[in-house]
């Protein structure tokens, strides 16, 4: 998967738990907890989701690795690349 | 239609998810309805056969209206005379007629001396076709002022939303009417042709605005509220849930939320007073704990479903039942139960809140309990001061049933269940 295939799946779990999210005004940097509004159940159901997709882990130590679009990006290329 | 709360007049159809002949338990979920908390489904609360559906999808109906005819299994069909004619069967209505035909209101003293009457609770709305259809205007409770008022700014009082006792419209309703009017002029809508936000089905913002002001006030009117205050080492429980999280996949793991209501709902078993309802004259408290959880909506406003018998469901189901009641809210239907039965709530601003939340309680029940953002503060244990993971619980009780010694007993027992968390 590219990251660009990996920000598409991403973009769709985070607007599957946070419907009122526009996909299209969202920056890749927006902190998804401070900027976006996401509670610690939506994140968990966030976490909860791309686990399901990819078959990661992505314990609970890994969490600050997904506060931005951008960061999640990276962390999942990189998880996946492992 | 039922009253999906205190607040609520009248409600949309939107589905019917039976048909006539159709066995029913007691529970199903038998229609969707709109309101001012968005969809909610309705359940039944009587075993029976669908003997007619008398609504139909997209109709208005006021608070108390038949939607359906129900008879007993093995029953006959004695015809009872249709229920329904003209009126009530017909098409989408012009709010003025969904508002009954019941009395003009006889408030012969101005709007203050409304607002300080005794509160009784507003006599059931009822739905018949027998009564003339009311001359345009006359129809809606309305106190004087209001009247007056609305007849000089060339409203319709029918149409408006009453807040007073009974759903009378008072002098406030009407301008809060004008100026919303004036606003919408003030303000084109957005040039921007975007499609409706993807959102939580049928909510109004403004509707569920109004619905909490018009709690909120009366919760603030009418309870005499007590607060209290206390700060909860929380580390033992942070550590724990760390470790126990460290085993599990993500849609297994625990949320510090789910420990705290867990440890309240435990709680209450000390101080059982705090859990219950005050509605009209009398508390009655109540054996189950159906225990409402605060959930704010991104777009503003909040909505506090229940997790009903709370009380028998240990932490993992706890979590389960959050997980469910989060996702349902803001995406989903949420059943009528949930909406309209909560004992006692939980309001937990979880990690991006300040340190307290001192809250309203949410009428008829008498307690609200809240807890800030847990966070690492300094903490003196045997004398030194360490580090320590902590969140400072509240309680917002009613003085007319529980005094602030009980409510004290009430926040340690929750701090006490909190330092054994393998055992919630």
């Amino acid at each position: 998967m590219n990251p660009h295939e990996i920000r598409a799946a991403f973009i769709e779990d985070l607007t599957s738990v946070a419907p009122d999210i526009d996909p299209d005004t969202l920056e890749d940097d927006e902190h998804l907890q401070d900027d976006l509004g996401l509670d610690s159940m939506d994140f968990l159901n966030l976490v909860s989701a791309l686990h399901k997709r990819f078959g990661l882990p992505i314990p609970e130590s890994d969490y600050p690795e997904l506060a931005t679009p951008a960061k999640a990006v990276c962390y999942l290329g990189r998880a996946l690349a492992r | 239609m039922p009253s999906l709360g205190a607040d609520m007049e009248e409600g949309k159809l939107t589905e019917w998810l039976v048909k006539p002949g159709d066995r029913l338990a007691r529970g199903d979920i038998v229609a969707v309805v709109e309101t001012q908390k968005g969809a909610i489904e309705i359940e039944i609360f009587e075993a029976g056969e669908v003997a007619q559906l008398i609504a139909a999808p997209g109709q208005t109906l006021p608070v108390g209206a038949p939607l359906a005819r129900i008879r007993k299994l093995g029953e006959e069909d004695a015809e009872v005379p249709e229920p329904t004619p003209a009126k009530a069967i017909k098409t989408p209505e012009p709010a003025s007629a969904s508002i009954p035909p019941e009395p003009v209101a006889p408030r012969p003293a101005a709007e203050p001396a409304a607002e300080l009457a005794p509160k009784k609770p507003a006599p059931p709305v009822r739905w018949t076709v027998d009564h003339a259809e009311p001359a345009p205007g006359q129809g809606a409770l309305a106190s004087p002022a209001a009247k007056a008022r609305a007849a000089e700014a060339l409203l319709e009082l029918a149409a408006l939303t009453g807040s007073g006792p009974g759903g009378a419209v008072l002098l406030s309703d009407v301008e809060a009417h004008v100026k919303a009017a004036l606003a919408a002029q003030a303000a084109p809508p957005e040039p921007t042709e975007k499609p409706a936000a993807k959102g939580k089905p049928g909510l109004n913002m403004a509707e569920m605005r109004r619905a909490i002001a018009a709690a909120m006030s009366r919760s603030k009117r009418e309870i005499p509220h007590y607060y209290l205050s206390h700060r909860i080492d929380l580390q033992t429980a942070q550590d724990w849930l760390t470790i126990t999280n460290v085993e599990r996949s993500p849609d297994k793991r625990l949320l510090m939320g789910a420990l705290l209501i867990r440890a309240t709902v435990r709680a209450l078993a000390k101080v059982p007073e705090l859990n219950g309802r005050f509605e009209g004259e009398d508390y009655a408290p109540s054996e189950d704990i159906h225990c409402g959880i605060a959930v704010a909506m991104r777009g503003g406003g909040l909505i506090a479903p229940a997790i009903m018998e709370a009380q028998d469901k240990g932490l993992d189901p706890t979590m389960d039942a959050i997980r469910d009641l989060v996702a349902r809210t803001r995406t989903g239907r949420l059943r009528n139960s949930e909406v309209t039965r909560g004992t006692i709530t939980i309001s937990s601003l979880g990690e991006s809140g300040v340190d307290a939340l001192f809250g309203v309680i949410y009428p008829p029940q008498v307690a609200l309990v809240g807890f800030g953002r847990p966070r690492v503060d300094a903490i003196v244990r045997a004398g030194a001061v360490g580090a320590r993971v902590c969140v400072t619980v509240t309680l917002a009780a009613d003085h007319r049933v529980s005094d602030g010694r009980r409510g004290a007993v009430f926040l340690a027992e929750i701090d006490l269940l909190l330092q054994e968390p393998e055992r919630l």
